[in-house]
């Protein structure tokens, strides 16, 4: 298992590197000099020259990227263009309320969506089991600006719709993204469910006697339960996703509105923290769960470890 | 494994010219019919893809709907100039903000253009974001997937690749990659393109992985049938049903992905319409004219919903053991 774990973590090396790299390179294709984009047209010479310098934009862009390598593992990302902040305190500052955000919504995911899954195959093909897929399925098919707005639109007046000032603004930004997140754990769930209802041990559990109910929640839901796991961590990247719409619809200031705060100010150092964070905290997620799926999922260690 | 597979060929060739001496052509044939005739009386031939497609709408009511009113839709969006006297991107300032009437089925927007037209039209984008990305995207996969898959040495790297690409937020990639490039809609292509490969590879290398263990591709090999050959002719014809679904399932995602590029203003540009622009563009006016907002919603919720539900029923006729 020790073996499993390290291999998973030095793969993510790589990866961490390639992340970095791939962002460096397309932004750095991009037309136009950042101290222009910084500081308008007129600039003095020799104020320009010191930048270059200190900025290393003289160099070819492989020093650079050290450079910026070297300074990120330092948790340096560079100075917002617009802002004049370093882009690390404002990602300090964003990240807390994506965080709350993404969690309130995942939380209420899982609260909604797993009863949903599990109500619905033990109730197999019924119309229940219809109406509740429809719902998840539904939750999964809308754009979630369009849910956000017309959320946005019956609950004005009665609860804060935008911005971000106490928790009560958090409830329907929340609702929009567990939404979605809703209706894929319930569709999985269910599907995860009825498959573990149709391996042996749980027709040894029923013909021993075992009460219906207890078959469910003592027998099934422990197996079932583990891709759900899985998924909560694919989920971490999905809700930042989602983040960066429902942020940008309902006035949060997180990551996902600096980051598109930052495509239209063209603030390029800002672009490159913010999406390198917001990726190194997904690859985060994966490895967790991957190292918990293996704690609680004894085959994945056997297989893993060879 | 060279010396293996030319003891294989070598084996094979000599059965055959045994066989070869020892009857005429014609008792040859005889004998093959004669095999081939018992067979199919006691083995139970699997259904092919048009048999099992052609149950599921039999016996999955809601896919085959699905199927019908995705057709519909598609016919509607294509012959959208037949189907509408109005210009999409005609201004009429007498007619702006109108609730849905007899002229005006959906309503009309802020600058008085037909929702309904605009729909439509609008559609188009849609529908090409749909299939364009979702078409270039699965090449690059089954590509990448089988490569990966079969020639073990670029699986590590090509793995690795896929790693990274998929540890963006979807959303987020595209967003660099519309702004690296400009909002231009085959910019959204190209970007959609670039997310979506990796899910496919994943899918693809894993099907090759396992149909390489399987005899025919061993007997394959062993006849010295070329690799790209066999990775072409064998494999992929095998890996065909899940990628009919996988394809099914990727579009809508792509249609939902280009909503949301457009939403965030880096997808479809004004004046062109798509339906998440439109959407979009209803955010000051949702409260007094909430038509704007809910038709276009609507558009995109129904069909990406019968793409799904038409994707969900596929896989549980043809590849029941699939994953998403």
């Amino acid at each position: 298992m020790l073996k499993y774990i390290t291999k998973r973590i030095l793969i993510t090396i790589p990866v961490l590197i390639g992340v970095v790299f791939l962002i460096f390179v397309m932004l750095s294709v991009i037309p136009g000099d950042p101290l222009t984009v910084m500081m308008g047209e007129k600039v003095k010479v020799d104020v320009i020259e010191r930048l270059s310098g200190t900025m290393h934009l003289n160099d070819p862009w492989y020093v650079r990227f050290a450079w910026y390598l070297w300074d990120a593992l330092h948790g340096d990302f560079g100075t917002s263009y617009k802002l004049s902040r370093s882009v690390s305190s404002l990602i300090a500052n964003a990240f807390p309320k994506t965080l709350l955000l993404a969690v309130s919504a995942a939380v209420l995911s899982w609260l909604i969506g797993i009863p949903v899954g599990i109500f619905s195959a033990v109730k197999k093909n019924s119309l229940v089991d219809h109406l509740f897929m429809g719902f998840a399925l539904c939750g999964v098919s809308i754009p979630a600006f369009s849910v956000g707005m017309l959320l946005q639109n019956l609950f004005n007046g009665t609860l804060p719709v935008s911005g971000f000032a106490s928790p009560r603004h958090l409830i329907l930004p929340a609702a929009v993204l567990g939404w979605n997140a809703a209706g894929t754990i319930a569709r999985l769930t269910r599907s995860s469910l009825l498959e573990v209802l149709e391996d042996d041990y749980i027709r040894t559990a029923r013909a021993k006697g075992v009460a219906p109910v207890w078959v469910i929640a003592g027998h099934a839901l422990k197996n079932s339960l583990l891709p759900v796991i899985t998924m909560m961590a694919i989920q971490i990247s999905s809700l930042l996703s989602g983040a960066v719409i429902t942020e940008t619809l309902f006035s949060i200031p997180g990551i996902g509105r600096l980051t598109v705060d930052a495509i239209n100010n063209r603030d390029m150092p800002l672009l490159q923290g913010t999406v390198i964070f917001t990726t190194v905290v997904i690859i985060a997620g994966n490895l967790v769960a991957d190292i918990l799926y293996c704690v609680v999922d004894p085959r994945i260690r056997v297989e893993g470890g060879k | 494994m060279a010396t293996f597979e030319q003891a294989a060929s070598l084996a094979a060739r000599l059965a055959v010219d045994s066989v070869k001496e020892r009857f005429s052509p014609e008792e040859r044939l005889e004998a093959i019919r004669k095999v081939e005739e018992e067979e199919l009386d006691y083995m139970p031939q699997p259904d092919t893809l048009k048999v099992k497609l052609l149950n599921m709408c039999r016996e999955n009511k809601v896919a085959a709907a699905s199927a019908v009113i995705l057709i519909i839709m598609a016919l509607a969006i294509i012959f959208a100039h037949k189907l509408t006297a109005y210009d999409p991107n005609a201004i009429n300032l007498m007619e702006r903000l109108l609730p849905p009437s007899r002229t005006h089925w959906c309503g009309t927007d802020e600058l008085g253009r037909d929702i309904f037209t605009r729909i439509l039209y609008g559609g188009r984008v849609s529908l090409l974001v749909g299939v364009i990305p979702t078409s270039i995207s699965m090449f690059i996969g089954i590509i990448m997937g089988m490569i990966s898959g079969y020639i073990r040495r670029l699986d590590g790297v090509i793995m690795r690749l896929a790693d990274i690409v998929l540890a963006f937020p979807s959303i987020v990639l595209a967003m660099v990659v519309m702004y690296t490039l400009g909002a231009t809609t085959s910019n959204i292509f190209i970007a959609l393109s670039m997310v979506g490969w990796a899910g496919t590879a994943r899918i693809v290398r894993s099907q090759t992985l396992s149909l390489r263990e399987k005899e025919f591709v061993e007997a394959a090999r062993g006849m010295g049938v070329k690799k790209w050959t066999i990775m072409f002719r064998h494999i992929l014809p095998n890996c065909l049903p899940s990628l009919i679904v996988l394809f099914t399932l990727n579009i809508p995602d792509a249609i939902l992905s280009e909503a949301n590029l457009s939403f965030l203003g880096v997808g479809t540009q004004p004046p062109d319409s798509s339906w998440g622009l439109m959407v979009s563009q209803a955010k000051l006016f949702a409260e007094s004219s909430p038509w704007m907002l809910i038709f276009p919603s609507l558009a995109i919720l129904i069909m990406v919903l019968a793409l799904n539900f038409l994707g969900d029923g596929l896989r549980d006729a043809v590849d029941p053991h699939m994953k998403k």
